[in-house]
């Protein structure tokens, strides 16, 4: 019993106290025929010794490549202190901050964490975080469609939306009659097609997604969008990469610009209404897909819709400023079948993390990281497009992915990269069938010089084989 | 202060940002920001103190006990942490293909099985990220259930007045409409409400067992027989699975449906808020609608269900399939436990339990149900408290903080007044208990004597009772200089 501290007295004295002959008299008012009589197909315990031991060996087992891979999660460069810090105990092992007066400091961090957020995305109000990106989509959807006065129930969504997060809406939305209207992106510029957008004006909506950069790292025309969405009465919502944001204009204007809240320069006429992407690029791990964090900031006048935790400043008895949970009268331990939404335990040690790393990156380290990975992608696309065999599929620009069409299977070539200790990128195929032969390529400020030569001499060997070779050559 | 007033202009941890970055003239002007993001300027120090500082204004499991009723609040093993975060678990990118992660996902393979194995269940998707989203996911998959067999009028769903919130939200978000029924007065399911309110209307029944009251329904086997004959579904609620692990199985006792909260009985970290993990495992008719992704096996290969492995999905939940690295801390603690040390978990928390509620009852503390056993939680009603002093279970709670001690879960069932919901957790020890069993009773001498004292409280933190009424009223959500 590895963390039970019991010795035999203690017990003989509890029960004694209790006035139970032994701890099984405990579950007596359980019937008895509902007793499973212990666990065999569990595993005995293993000392801690002997599980590190295990561990190590998986993980050794599993190795390390030198990933281009993005799609939604990408490798950067994470500040030492920022872990070190959030797995102090006092922030690791607290609970969700309810007694207020003893959780200052979550607290206090969450209201830095809401004005980091407002700040970067130019919009008034943040909550305290969401599960993940694809589930603050889906929130933000159900979020439009609540506070559309005329209970239209149906979201334009843009086929350039990452797909995932477009499946989690679905999933999220679809008990709930609201219909997902797909907006086809141009062939030509993998960006939104304005023209198809305006052949769905006759249907009204609530909302109109906008991704920057969307799912093929292309920028949208994020102003025009935003625009047309207004002028046809939906909120404009932004799905973005905060880490893009320290480079590429915020989406929200807010409704009282100031030097805090970025300038006021957002999307089109009047910036968008709600914004939501991951938070993973800021100080969180890859970790095989989470725990990442969902964001969400809006305009002020939308903040008793908003789902999940938020904080306010507030005073205490002395008059002296402190923080609690606020609004709480919109969630669900409260307001019960009427709450925005179900959520409760949310993402709140990653958004200790992401407040720690923006503190420690300031405006100018996140600038500088999104400048280095942007550099590195454009290198890595002018070498990529130099190898016969290749070629980049859309002309625009984009931030830190890109597309590009290789000449044999895409499978076949991420094989035979992965085999040279390379992932080379994402197979665009599995969502996009015309773009089978397509990969999405992402190179962040993590990779050297030496990595991107080295991705597009191993692509060029494995082009140049494949034409030489039969083409059973690369079958594992 | 914050750490925005910490700042300077021209101040930064130099040894963060990378060097030399090239400008991005490629990018049209338009699209680019004019003003830098109002993030902090500081330095390296500058943020290490502020936030080490922040954390030691927070209460925390290492630092105190947390009789948080319905929270488990048990302790969070180390090794548990340090073994999730091995450098190639932390750099693994979730669409690297499975060929590239079989250590890992045989973990994740051998924690699904594990949870099969305590919950009874015959199939478990890992995908929800938290208890409510597990909910979601449970809720949805009845749904789903009944609208495959064109059974679309089932529409609502029963929720016990005892229920979490979340139960009831997560209905609706489902597009149910809840009904409530009451409790009896021993602590049960109020059976002759059941029968009445199901009927060809009824998709499910949403239930905790042992419920939040903190006693068994003695009766789950007439209630799952109610539901079941009305061609409705249970769905288990698995908050408290820390109650009954190893000992009964939501399986065996006929639920179709549940979820556990790893960050509670696998004792994954409460992480001021989350991250937490909530697994949902079915019963054999509910297989096919369960969340992607899952780990599947093929001849000693792991790999991620997808879309085409299950085409009755009720489909995916987060972008990457879900918070892996609770997931592995869950796993660590599962295989450090064993089949034995979950058992004991169960048997310690129950003695932990039982232990305090005796103590307190003998030192004049009102149980809500004393006739019944305590299963790993309990609730003492201050009622009494409140109309002789005018001090409230809030106002108790506070003044406990001063002691040290986390104040347990307040105001929650709703249906005990001035209640206070206490569940000590195997972890603690019998000084430890006994130390808190001597607080309360402090209180409760003060409350006597002094209620200003107490009705003032804390005293002794780091802020006083904070002005909720002021926070909502005049939001200020967002420092601004």
């Amino acid at each position: 019993m590895p963390f039970i501290p019991h010795t035999e007295s203690d017990i003989a004295a509890m029960l004694a106290s209790i006035g139970a002959p032994s701890t099984d008299a405990l579950f007596d008012e359980i019937p008895a025929e509902l007793n499973c009589g212990g666990l065999p197909g569990i595993p005995e315990g293993l000392s801690e010794m002997a599980v590190t031991r295990l561990m190590h060996g998986r993980a050794a087992r599993d190795g390390f490549y030198t990933s281009f891979l993005g799609a939604g999660a990408y490798e950067h460069h994470i500040p030492a202190a920022v872990w070190q810090i959030v797995t102090r105990g006092e922030f690791y092992s607290a609970y969700t901050p309810y007694q207020a007066e003893a959780s200052q400091g979550t607290l206090q961090l969450l209201y830095e964490y809401q004005t980091m957020m407002a700040g970067l995305t130019g919009l008034d109000v943040s909550n305290a975080s969401l599960y993940d990106g694809a589930s603050a989509l889906a929130e933000a959807v159900l979020m439009a469609v609540r506070a559309n006065k005329a209970n239209i129930r149906r979201v334009l969504v843009p086929a350039t939306v990452h797909p995932r997060y477009l499946a989690v809406t679905r999933t999220t939305v679809k008990n709930q009659g609201i219909e997902l209207v797909t907006v086809p992106y141009d062939k030509a510029t993998g960006a939104t097609d304005l023209a198809a957008l305006e052949a769905l004006v006759g249907d009204p909506a609530a909302g109109l997604v906008i991704p920057q950069p969307n799912f093929f790292g292309v920028l949208e025309p994020v102003d025009a969008l935003t625009d047309w969405a207004h002028a046809h009465n939906m909120l404009a919502i932004a799905v973005v990469n905060p880490l893009a944001l320290a480079l590429l204009k915020p989406p929200g204007s807010p409704s009282q610009p100031s030097p805090a809240s970025g300038g006021g320069q957002g999307w089109g006429e009047k910036g968008a209404d709600i914004c939501v992407g991951d938070g993973q690029p800021l100080g969180v791990p890859l970790s095989s897909g989470g725990p990442y964090f969902g964001f969400m900031t809006a305009r002020q006048a939308l903040v008793r819709q908003m789902p999940g935790r938020i904080v306010g400043r507030t005073v205490d008895l002395d008059g002296q400023p402190g923080f609690a949970l606020t609004l709480q009268a919109r969630e669900q331990h409260i307001r019960r079948s009427k709450a925005t939404s179900n959520i409760c335990t949310n993402q709140g040690l990653l958004v200790t993390a992401a407040t720690i790393h923006m503190a420690l990156m300031g405006p100018e380290g996140l600038k500088n990281v999104a400048l280095a990975s942007h550099a590195n992608t454009r290198e890595l696309v002018a070498k990529l497009s130099a190898v016969p065999g290749v070629e980049r599929v859309f002309p625009g620009p984009f931030f830190h992915e890109a597309v590009i069409r290789v000449n044999i299977p895409v499978p076949d070539v991420l094989r035979a990269l992965r085999a040279q200790g390379i992932l080379g990128g994402y197979e665009l195929g599995r969502d996009y069938p015309e773009l089978a032969d397509c990969i999405l390529v992402c190179a962040t400020e993590t990779r050297t010089d030496d990595d991107l030569a080295q991705y597009a001499q191993q692509l060029e060997r494995i082009l140049s084989r494949r034409r030489e070779a039969p083409p059973c050559a690369y079958k594992s | 202060m914050l750490i925005f007033e910490h700042a300077h202009p021209g101040r930064r941890a130099h040894a963060q940002a990378p060097f030399g970055a090239p400008a991005a003239d490629d990018l049209p002007v338009e699209a680019l920001r004019r003003t830098p993001p109002p993030l902090p300027e500081t330095s390296e120090l500058d943020v290490v103190r502020h936030y080490t500082r922040l954390s030691q204004k927070n209460f925390s499991i290492d630092t105190q006990f947390y009789p948080l009723g319905s929270c488990t609040m048990k302790y969070n093993p180390r090794a548990c942490n340090s073994l999730a975060m091995l450098p190639q678990f932390l750099s693994r990118h979730p669409l690297a293909d499975a060929d590239t992660g079989q250590g890992f996902l045989a973990s994740m393979h051998e924690l699904q099985e594990m949870l099969k194995e305590v919950t009874g269940m015959a199939a478990v998707s890992m995908a929800p990220m938290a208890g409510a989203h597990g909910e979601f996911a449970g809720v949805a998959m009845i749904r789903a259930y009944h609208d495959a067999r064109g059974d679309t009028a089932r529409r609502e769903i029963i929720v016990p007045d005892a229920a979490h919130g979340t139960n009831p939200a997560t209905a609706s978000m489902c597009g149910y409409t809840v009904r409530e029924i009451p409790t009896d007065r021993q602590g049960n399911v109020d059976l002759e409400a059941l029968k009445a309110a199901v009927g060809p209307q009824t998709a499910g029944l949403m239930l905790t067992n042992p419920s939040t009251l903190g006693v068994f329904e003695q009766t789950i086997v007439a209630i799952q027989k109610i539901v079941h004959e009305a061609g409705g579904l249970s769905y288990y609620d698995g908050a408290n699975l820390n109650a009954i692990l190893g000992r009964v199985r939501p399986g065996d006792m006929g639920f179709d449906v549940i979820h556990m909260n790893l960050h509670k009985t696998f004792s994954t970290p409460h992480g001021g808020g989350g991250p937490g993990a909530g697994p949902v495992g079915v019963s054999e008719r509910l297989r096919p609608f369960l969340p992607i992704p899952f780990v599947v096996e093929e001849r000693g290969f792991f790999r991620w269900a997808e879309e085409a492995d299950c085409p009755q999905s009720i489909g995916r939940m987060s972008a990457f399939g879900g918070n892996m690295g609770v997931l592995l801390r869950a796993w660590v603690y599962a295989r450090m436990l064993g089949g034995q040390g979950m058992q004991r978990v169960a048997e310690f928390a129950a003695l932990n339990a039982n232990y305090l509620a005796a103590e307190l009852n003998k030192a004049g503390f009102v149980l809500a149900y004393p006739e019944r056993r305590a299963s790993h939680e309990f609730i003492v009603t201050l009622k009494k408290l409140k109309d002789e002093t005018g001090v409230s279970a809030m106002d108790f709670a506070k003044r406990l903080l001063d002691y040290g001690f986390h104040a347990p879960t307040t105001y929650f069932p709703m249906l005990v007044p001035e209640c206070l919901l206490i569940e000590p957790t195997e972890t603690e020890s019998k000084e430890t208990l006994d130390a808190f069993v001597a607080a309360m009773v402090a209180v409760k001498r003060e409350a006597e004597g002094q209620p200003e004292l107490v009705k003032s409280a804390p005293h002794k933190l780091p802020a006083r009772r904070l002005d909720d009424v002021k926070a909502a009223r005049e939001l200020d959500l967002v420092w601004k200089p």
